[in-house]
């Protein structure tokens, strides 16, 4: 190296660090979501083209956001302004008093239309507003044309029941001799979330405190039998969009994100609905990003500014086109929307407005057992769905494990369990 | 004088100091990691892996395809080394031909059993065509746990055999000629002269090679998440579960311990049964 390319090299290494710093005029707004770089670009180029003022878009691990909050209050040195997070990562930051409340926004954004049940969660338990909603994506289900002639008579897919749901793959493996319903069971997928969200929830009202008791080895023993008509392939699912293109599975239950490719390339072929309901009314796992202003932030105008552009209907729209995450305003899709993504926002639509639907969070508190939670949730129904042990003694086996996890971390209850003083107790 | 006795010493200090930062230190962290739960010591690291409903799988499947692949494999590339020894021309192009898979990584080579095994893969397309089977026929799941280890077994051969085959046959070509002339003169068969002279005098390759092979097949992982994923664990799939998913690093130490203790095991059965006889050795 000549010496003339060091002394440029050295010039540049001190003239500054190679990350961009945010000039002091505009507004960071800091994110857990969209973080893989072209969905970052996306919102940089398409979701936040039109907003007047100045914002630096910075995506952030979920595991270092806390950190990072709670070095710039112990430095005293504070750069975030806005913070985007899903509503399980936004919690513990009440507890850090990373966060202020956001109630003025509230009436100001009165006409956006932002469902009052979102509006409730996002008081993260308190009596104020602590974030606004963002976006949302959930888990449904979509179903090949193909295999919409077997319905059981009289059953309004919309409006199906878990009974229904195993009636119909029975038809169709009863006439065609094929298992084509599918769950994401693979080791990738996301099972676990319809164990804890979907299923679990609509048959017992709850998770934690309904994870073992009467209603819950009948639940099983439902599953267990609606099971016989799952493709045994789903053990090997990670993205139920794949076997759903290829035409292995008919009938599939997955997130939305690991939908849409199937729903994009073949809008004509599927139709998409709410996933099903049990006993205790029709439970599903809601995704909620929210939007809150950091606690001592440089420029808590700017971040209610850009609050108010992000929640915005065209904003929405262009978001759900961009990086397929669902309005939480009242937003009309507009007609050139892709089709695919219009079917994937129809049944997010659906699910929230079914008359029976019951919002369950993602696990909150748990830290890095969630892992583990998720375990207990897979081994039990491998314990009893594909090795056939009898749901009281698997119950039994893993009951004591859970309440390990409960008294570990501490974590009082969520819902879709009634909430809890202490620790979430497992019967 | 005194450079000269340091000498061998410094220049191997190098690689000693490597191994014994990034390897003997790593390992003994892991074993501390392994007998402490909750800052003291304690077996609950081992009691949780062994009451796992995975670990009797884990151990059960693991064991199952060693003992079905190493012995499948050491046939096979001695079969092929032997055949080797009497190509003349093009001799090169075979052995390399023979090695592709080595040149391969495991995931990948995962996947391109999981291409052929898969639903509507190579295999159902071929057997659907000949008119054996009238749709697709499932070889990987929970359903077939059978057809899912031989899957799993076959795919370890495709992959791993030719390292055997690489090491016996640098073995074959130590072996001198004369030995077997001599037994071909003394009227021994083509049978005799295998078993009687050239599997003794292989027998430092052999037991290189199933060193080599049978630790490595202690550690598969790849190929085996990619054909079998839930369906069919193993201890390493299983120490990567409870790393990376459960996040509990001290029952994966566990299991990363019980991998070393039975890679140990049977390395030290190998030392002692294949060892060469002092005779040999002269």
């Amino acid at each position: 190296m000549t010496p003339r390319i060091l002394a440029a090299l050295s010039a540049f290494l001190i003239a500054g660090p190679l990350v961009p710093q945010p000039v002091a005029a505009d507004t960071l707004f800091m994110s857990t979501q969209l973080r893989p770089i072209e969905e970052a670009q996306k919102m940089r180029d398409v979701i936040l083209k039109d907003y007047t003022g100045k914002a630096t878009y910075v995506p952030e691990e979920p595991a270092q956001l806390p950190v990072r909050i709670q070095a710039e209050q112990q430095g005293g040195t504070h750069t975030i302004s806005l913070i985007g997070a899903l509503h399980g990562e936004l919690e513990p930051l009440t507890a850090l008093n990373g966060i202020v409340p956001v109630d003025d926004l509230v009436t100001k954004l009165q006409d956006r239309g932002i469902p009052a049940g979102l509006l409730t969660l996002a008081k993260l338990g308190t009596a104020h507003q602590m974030y606004i909603p963002w976006m949302q994506a959930t888990y449904f289900m979509v179903a090949s044309k193909q295999a919409l002639p077997y319905l059981p008579p009289g059953a309004d897919i919309d409006k199906l029941t878990y009974e229904q749901l195993g009636d119909w793959a029975a038809a169709i493996q009863a006439k065609t001799g094929k298992r084509v319903l599918g769950f994401p069971a693979g080791p990738k997928g996301l099972m676990h979330r319809f164990i804890e969200g979907f299923l679990y929830p609509s048959y017992t009202g709850g998770l934690v405190t309904t994870f073992d008791g009467p209603a819950t080895e009948a639940m099983w023993t439902r599953f267990a039998v609606l099971w016989k008509g799952v493709n045994p392939n789903s053990t090997n699912y990670n993205f139920m969009q794949e076997p759903l293109l290829s035409g292995d599975v008919w009938i599939a239950f997955d997130h939305v994100a690991r939908l849409l490719d199937a729903l994009r390339q073949k809008p004509d072929d599927f139709v998409t609905f709410p996933a099903p309901s049990g006993p205790k009314g029709r439970s599903y796992m809601p995704v909620i990003a929210g939007l809150a202003i950091a606690k001592d932030a440089p420029d808590p105008q700017g971040a209610a500014a850009l609050i108010e552009y992000l929640t915005r209907p065209a904003t929405q729209i262009a978001t759900a086109r961009a990086v397929g995450f669902f309005p939480v305003v009242k937003a009309d899709l507009p007609a050139d929307l892709d089709p695919g993504v219009k079917l994937a926002a129809g049944a997010i639509a659906r699910t929230e407005g079914s008359r029976d639907a019951k919002p369950a969070l993602l696990p909150v508190g748990l830290g890095t057992h969630g892992g583990e939670f998720d375990k207990v949730m897979l081994d039990t129904f491998q314990l009893i769905v594909l090795r056939g042990m009898q749901p009281h003694d698997a119950l039994a086996r893993e009951a004591p494990i859970l309440r390990k996890i409960m008294t570990d971390t501490g974590a009082p209850c969520w819902a879709p369990d009634p909430p809890s003083t202490g620790v979430c107790a497992v019967p | 004088m005194r450079r000269s006795v340091l000498t061998p010493y410094l220049l191997i200090a190098p690689a000693t100091i490597f191994l014994a930062v990034l390897f003997v230190v790593p390992l003994l962290q892991t074993v501390a990691l392994a007998f402490h739960t909750g800052g003291s010591f304690s077996f609950g690291n081992f009691t949780r892996m062994a009451d796992d409903l995975n670990f009797n799988d884990a151990v059960a499947n693991t064991f199952e395809v060693v003992l079905l692949a190493v012995p499948l494999q050491l046939a096979l590339a001695l079969g092929m080394a032997m055949m080797l020894r009497h190509v003349r021309r093009g001799r090169d192009i075979v052995l390399w031909v023979w090695s592709i898979p080595l040149g391969i990584s495991d995931l990948a080579a995962g996947l391109v059993w999981l291409a052929i095994l898969t639903d509507r893969g190579y295999l159902n397309t071929l057997l659907f065509h000949l008119g054996i089977i009238a749709g697709p026929q499932s070889w990987l799941t929970y359903e077939t746990p059978v057809a899912l280890l031989v899957a799993i077994v076959m795919a370890e051969m495709w992959r791993a055999t030719a390292i055997v085959l690489v090491i016996l046959a640098a073995g074959v070509q130590l072996v001198p000629k004369e030995y077997n002339e001599a037994a071909e003169v003394f009227g021994a068969t083509p049978w005799q002269r295998f078993i009687r002279v050239t599997l003794p005098l292989l027998r430092p390759s052999i037991q290189t090679a199933l060193i080599l092979r049978t630790v490595l097949a202690f550690e598969m992982f790849a190929t085996v998440m990619t054909l079998g994923g839930r369906n069919f664990p193993v201890l390493m799939s299983e120490a990567f579960n409870w790393q990376y998913v459960q996040q509990d690093y001290g029952v994966a130490a566990a299991y990363a311990v019980v991998v070393m203790a039975v890679s140990l095991g049977a390395t030290l059965i190998y030392l002692r049964v294949l060892r060469t006889p002092a005779a040999q050795l002269s």
